[in-house]
């Protein structure tokens, strides 16, 4: 058992993903984090935004994505989309303002990638960012781990 | 009393609107022009809207939840609205009433579909459940198994509306212009529409009284604000509401795409 658990945390420390009791939700260590429950991954100045495992999980199966056009833009805490689930439509907000220059179109058909694989297959757009240094306003893993803690210890 | 104990317990303000007859698109205009561009809490009444008109929620497909070719025909108009959820065909003998709300309306309500659904649930239990066996059933309002209230939801940053069609009566055969959704809840067993549903006059004595059990229980959460509908009007909210109704074209087009 005590070299299971050792497995479990390598392999976790490998992939690079913080693991809990799924009472709390995966959080990827290289990834920001509003608070909003909307990621984002950069590289360089793109960047790839998408809504967390503790998003999804709250929101239950996801049924429909809204996604925005290529070429629009997008301002860091403003909606550019919105997911739909059981019977609500939820506004997705951007952690990053700039241009987006893809959408993952794959949703049309599958949008339960969004719950399957949040931070993987089911992202939803690609962004030229506008300004990096909007990224400093952004949660790191550790507070952002911490703040849903605290949400849903208040709920 | 002491100042600031009355102001620690002080219940916030609900705006409350009372309409008759609004036509449904009319009423859902204005639902999104207060969520989106207004900060106050809502409530707005309609009893009932003066033709049979289809609402479909905001990815409804009408290929795949209406009878399209007999809508068409008797020219049933046919909105698709900015909420999530079903479809629903409403009529003069429905009453809506729909909940806004600004993130710390409700305290400690975590603004996710579920825990606003379950609210919403404890309110109207507190006003129904005098009249029937009323549960919150799979997101629908239900008096013994049978449903009588249909929800549907939209979540912002920081506000939610939450609002209902109660069929206070109804016209069985408005309810073939509807087909029976790929996603209905479990609860639901197959049933047609008929043995699904039921008539919230079969158990409430009156509309007026279902209306003041429903202010009496929000008023333990609210202050209520009578507004009149002509000064919301005057409030000049500019935002373009994205609640339309669907073309004949459009309807068309569907049939054809699934007739193809």
């Amino acid at each position: 058992m005590a070299s299971r658990v050792l497995w479990a945390s390598r392999a976790a420390s490998y992939l690079r993903i913080s693991t809990f009791n799924r009472a709390f939700s995966t959080v990827l260590k290289d990834l920001k984090y509003n608070d909003t429950h909307e990621w984002v991954k950069v590289d360089g100045d793109s960047a790839t935004v998408g809504i967390t495992d503790h998003a999804q999980d709250h929101l239950g199966d996801v049924v429909y994505v809204e996604l925005p056009e290529v070429g629009s833009t997008v301002a860091q805490g403003a909606n550019f989309g919105a997911v739909e689930s059981v019977k609500a439509t939820s506004d997705i907000i951007s952690p990053v303002s700039g241009e987006i220059v893809e959408v993952n179109d794959e949703l049309s058909n599958s949008p339960g990638l969004v719950n399957a694989s949040p931070y993987e297959n089911g992202w939803i757009i690609k962004v030229k960012l506008n300004d990096a240094a909007e990224l400093d306003s952004l949660m790191d893993f550790e507070k952002y781990t911490k703040f849903c803690e605290e949400e849903d210890a208040k709920h | 009393m002491n100042l600031h104990n009355a102001k620690k317990t002080a219940l916030p303000i609900m705006n409350l609107v009372r309409m008759q007859g609004v036509p449904i698109l009319d009423q859902l205009h204005l639902e999104e022009r207060l969520l989106r561009s207004d900060f106050k809490n809502w409530c707005i009444l309609n009893v009932g809207t003066p033709q049979p008109t289809i609402v479909m929620g905001v990815s409804g497909k009408p290929s795949e939840l209406i009878n399209i070719k007999s809508v068409i025909y008797n020219q049933v108009p046919v909105i698709r609205r900015f909420t999530g959820g079903g479809t629903v065909i409403v009529d003069k003998e429905t009453i809506f009433v729909t909940l806004i709300c600004s993130r710390q309306a409700v305290p400690l309500l975590n603004l996710y579909p579920q825990p606003i659904m379950s609210w919403t649930g404890t309110l109207y239990h507190d006003a129904l459940s005098d009249f029937g066996k009323f549960q919150l059933r799979e997101n629908d309002y239900v008096f013994n198994n049978l449903k009588f209230g249909g929800n549907a939801q939209s979540i912002t940053k920081n506000r939610w509306i939450h609002h209902t069609s109660f069929l206070w009566d109804y016209d069985v055969k408005n309810m073939d212009y509807l087909k029976h959704p790929p996603r209905s809840p479990k609860y639901r067993l197959e049933r047609s529409h008929e043995e699904f549903l039921c008539k919230m006059k079969d158990f409430v004595p009156s509309k007026l009284i279902f209306i003041e059990k429903t202010l009496n229980s929000l008023q333990k959460h609210f202050v209520l604000q009578p507004i009149q509908a002509d000064d919301i009007n005057a409030l000049n909210i500019p935002y373009a509401p994205s609640s339309r109704l669907l073309t004949k074209e459009e309807l068309e087009k569907e049939l054809l795409s699934t007739t193809a």
